[in-house]
């Protein structure tokens, strides 16, 4: 009965298993992370002192967006639907996912997506350089020509998305073992499974929104030519709404990750399950009407102003308690930390310290002075990097194990940690006080009074990569021997996955599992 | 291990001496330049000075519950650790405790919200302007237009690219001066109408707290009234193109004499410049004339020698030498092909252009003689 994968390169072809799918997700991501982190290099190099020295404000544009794209795109998401297929079967006991060959589609079409994205950057012209958030008229009119295979690959990435999050759905609905019920699902599943349905909802307007683009830049339409009768505001508005849920399909899978291994390290159970679901419920309702905080100084009405901006402070509620819940986890536990632990302590801290930012920039007056600024870089970086990046690195410390049969090395994770956690606070944390002071966002140069922190930061920036290096040699490392792992892995964690042996075989759950 | 944490901590302390000595030498560098390097300016508006008040108080309430959540964690992090022999509780829910931490931010919320709402109201509130200047956003400079009073001009980087190129020392206000900056007067309330010419753009002046989105399509209001006489620097905020770091905004708010004195100068210069509309030059003093907004306007593309770059070469170009009124149609419209050559009907008066033109045509070993007075050049305009 047991059948292993086949042999050579028609494995990963053809593959409909899901741990293949996630693995090549997982390995995906990663070469797209470094790739954005280079990208994210130069960007610093330029920034390491005032003045033109290393790139032209064009190409430097064009690091910029390409940075932003590729991490948002590349890295976060396909590192979480990686994730995703790897253990959403196995947490809720099923074989595998709802539509298998529909997931070996939607993870191959992603290499090409970007194959076609990252050679604009050989192009006449050079590549997309209006920014990830891609403003018209800079990116219609104005765009240089790759932007028609920017939209065409973007136009694919959601396919990509879409596809995937409609198995995730499918998977979740159809294929629980018999007494895991909805909530008895872990977290993981539960936020995978509304940020699955954010995907859907949103995706289809980014598609929109670049098809907009595309019809007035090659079939004569105005959608967002002012001379044509047409409207750049509304760009920002289909834009955002798009853009806004997204920022959380970034982090609620996060959440998720978190919430598995607080418990397990703090050795307690979570603290307030229904209410951590009710909270991401309410976060991802809320992430629909808060899009136009990106926009306060566009000229909205006042009214608009208002809404906008009490719409976004009521964010805070449910995220403070994820917070407090995580903390009250760890309240009179029996606490250990190994790396997973120390990615999500770390998660919880900074994450929180880029909830206070986004708190002061939902001050919608407070919001002129510092909208496009580096207080703003900082701000979503402190979330998206701790929030992402580390949740991302929790989870693969936390379950390599598991997927490979061998423990990593505990001493380089934990040092891995430690450089990243102070690469990542040296990066962002002066871009606070940068911004603060007057230093707009997408600049390749500035005045010398913003010299010292912008070093600063660049320094930071060199350490976080090699970090990263780390990360992949640890991972390689492991994959390829180490000391055996238990089933079980950690002291008595919960959860379907580890009742089956480490490496997971092939095929698990086979038959399903009885939940009490 | 042990011995690797240690290590660590060793590197970790150096390295935040490292820091801090760091960011105090930069703390008494600002203290010279009278602004501060980690913090936003009050600003000399009294809605900068409000939106300040409620930055500072946003973040001391960060700070409070950052306090509060921060060091509950880390005490279970230190006293509830298994190497302390902590057992574990096995607690998991607790309904009041959800209550209290939802309807305690709550409140805490609407405190905050109360003076945002009502410094938004005072930001927004445009009417009764002594004085309105539209503001006009160009791919990479800006346009100031005194509304009623006849006196426009552009205001542009005047960094030299040598300080840009790291080939001269770069001066205190590197990026952050203008040729021309606006001028405005203290306490009058100023009205600003802000739009733009092509892409998106962002005015933004830190110690007015004013930063509006300019848009093609839209006139955006703000405003100000500055109480403190001085120059204020600030930035494009929007990415724009190539140029977005380099289109720096200074406003020089005088007392209201010396204002209306500028103005009545500046008012003059307008004259005097149209005046010369009328006027026949000799191929000398267009030649001279031609070569200063050449060298101010063509060079960066076009070259010092008419060799072309960015750009075509002028010298040799066939439309240099050929049709003058075709020449004129590429300066005064721009290229329909190319976006990168601006059309020039705004940016330079009819005198300047007909300077230009014959300056090109003649220049280079161009030598076809041609003289281009102002007087066709506004025929040109005006479709004769």
């Amino acid at each position: 009965m047991a059948h292993g994968p086949a042999k050579g390169f028609t494995r990963w072809l053809y593959t409909t298993n899901h741990k293949d799918i996630g693995s090549m997700y997982l390995w995906f991501s990663f070469a797209m992370f470094l790739l954005g982190g280079v990208f994210a290099l130069v960007i610093r190099a330029e920034l390491f002192e005032p003045g033109l020295q290393i790139v032209e404000p064009e190409f430097f544009n064009q690091m910029t967006t390409m940075h932003g794209l590729v991490m948002v795109f590349g890295a976060v998401m396909p590192a979480f639907v990686g994730l995703a297929n790897w253990m959403i079967p196995m947490m809720v006991g099923a074989p595998d996912m709802a539509l298998p060959r529909m997931n070996n589609w939607s993870f191959w079409i992603l290499p090409f997506a970007f194959m076609m994205m990252i050679s604009t950057l050989f192009m006449d012209g050079g590549g997309p350089n209006f920014g990830w958030t891609f403003y018209a008229p800079l990116s219609t009119t104005y765009a240089p020509p790759s932007v028609t295979f920017f939209i065409f690959a973007v136009h694919i990435m959601g396919a990509s998305s879409i596809m995937g999050a409609i198995n995730i759905i499918a998977t979740i609905f159809n294929m629980r073992a018999p007494g895991m019920t909805l909530m008895k699902m872990p977290l993981f599943v539960w936020t995978w499974l509304i940020t699955a349905y954010l995907l859907i909802a949103v995706m289809p307007v980014l598609a929109g929104v670049v098809t907009m683009m595309l019809m007035d830049i090659h079939f004569g339409t105005s959608f967002f030519d002012a001379a044509g009768g047409g409207d750049p505001v509304l760009f920002q508005h289909v834009f955002w709404f798009f853009g806004h849920p997204e920022v959380y399909i970034m982090i609620l899978p996060a959440f998720g990750i978190v919430s598995a291994i607080i418990p397990t390290f703090a050795r307690k159970p979570l603290f307030g399950y229904s209410s951590m679901v009710y909270a991401t419920a309410s976060i991802a309702f809320l992430s629909f009407i808060v899009w136009a905080h990106h926009m306060f100084t566009v000229g909205m009405p006042i009214a608009g102003e208002l809404f906008f901006m009490y719409a976004t402070m009521l964010i805070a509620v449910p995220t403070g308690v994820k917070v407090f819940n995580w903390v009250t986890t760890m309240f009179r536990g029996s606490m250990t930390f190994e790396t997973p632990m120390l990615f999500s302590i770390a998660f919880v801290i900074l994450f929180t310290i880029g909830g206070f930012s986004g708190l002061m920039l939902a001050i919608a007056p407070a919001d002129f002075q510092y909208h496009d600024t580096y207080f703003v870089v900082a701000h979503f970086h402190y979330v998206l990097v701790p929030g992402a990046i580390f949740s991302i690195t929790a989870g693969v410390y936390y379950w390599l194990p598991k997927w490979c049969g061998n423990m990593y090395n505990e001493t380089m994770g934990k040092t891995q940690f430690w450089l990243a956690f102070i690469g990542l606070n040296v990066t962002f944390f002066p871009m606070h006080f940068v911004g603060l002071a007057g230093m707009q966002r997408r600049v390749p140069d500035y005045n010398q009074f913003f010299a010292d922190f912008n070093m600063i930061s660049s320094c930071g920036a060199f350490l976080f990569g090699a970090a990263q290096i780390m990360l992949l040699y640890n991972v390689i490392a492991t994959i390829r021997g180490g000391k055996k792992a238990t089933a079980e892995v950690w002291d008595n964690p919960e959860g379907l996955e580890w009742t089956v042996p480490s490496p997971a075989p092939y095929h698990t759950f086979t038959t399903p599992p009885e939940v009490k | 291990m042990v011995n690797v944490i240690s290590r660590l901590t060793a590197w970790l302390s150096s390295s935040t001496l490292c820091l801090s000595s760091l960011l105090l030498s930069s703390y008494a560098l600002a203290q010279e330049a009278g602004r501060s390097t980690i913090n936003m300016p009050v600003g000399v508006t009294p809605i900068s000075t409000e939106v300040y008040g409620l930055h500072m108080q946003m973040f001391w309430w960060c700070v409070g519950i950052g306090v509060v959540v921060f060091g509950v964690m880390f005490y279970s992090m230190i006293v509830h650790r298994k190497s302390n022999g902590a057992k574990a509780a096995n607690f998991h829910d607790s309904t009041t405790l959800e209550i209290l931490w939802t309807v305690i931010p709550l409140v805490i919320l609407v405190v905050m919200a109360f003076p945002a709402t009502s410094t938004l109201i005072k930001l927004y509130d445009t009417s009764e302007s002594d004085v309105d200047v539209v503001i006009t956003g160009y791919q990479w400079y800006w346009k100031y237009e005194y509304l009623g009073e006849e006196v426009s001009f552009f205001s542009r980087l005047s960094t030299p690219q040598e300080q840009i190129r790291n080939q001269a020392t770069k001066g205190e206000h590197y990026l952050r001066e203008v040729d021309e900056p606006l001028v405005i007067p203290v306490n009058k309330k100023i009205r600003f109408l802000v739009t733009s010419n092509d892409v998106i753009h962002a005015w933004w002046v830190p110690d007015l707290a004013v930063k509006r989105d300019a848009i093609p399509g839209y006139v955006n209001e703000s405003w100000a009234k500055v109480n403190k006489p001085g120059v204020y620097r600030g930035v494009c905020a929007e990415l724009c193109g190539k140029d977005h770091g380099f289109m720096p905004i200074v406003v020089k708010a005088v007392p209201e004499e010396e204002y209306t004195v500028w103005l009545a100068d500046r008012r003059e210069q307008a004259e005097k410049i149209k005046a010369l509309t009328g006027k026949t030059f000799t191929l000398d003093e267009l030649m001279v004339q031609g070569k200063q907004v050449y060298t101010k306007a063509c060079v960066a593309c076009h070259g010092v020698n008419g060799e072309g770059g960015v750009g075509k070469a002028i010298a040799g170009s066939p439309i240099a030498t050929g049709d003058i009124a075709a020449h004129l149609d590429i300066v005064v419209n721009g290229s329909k092909v190319n976006l990168a050559m601006a059309a020039y009907k705004d940016t330079l008066s009819e005198v300047d252009t007909a300077a230009v033109l014959t300056y090109q045509r003649n220049a280079f070993g161009n030598n076809t003689g041609d003289v281009v007075q102002p007087i066709d050049v506004l025929n040109f305009k005006q479709g004769k």
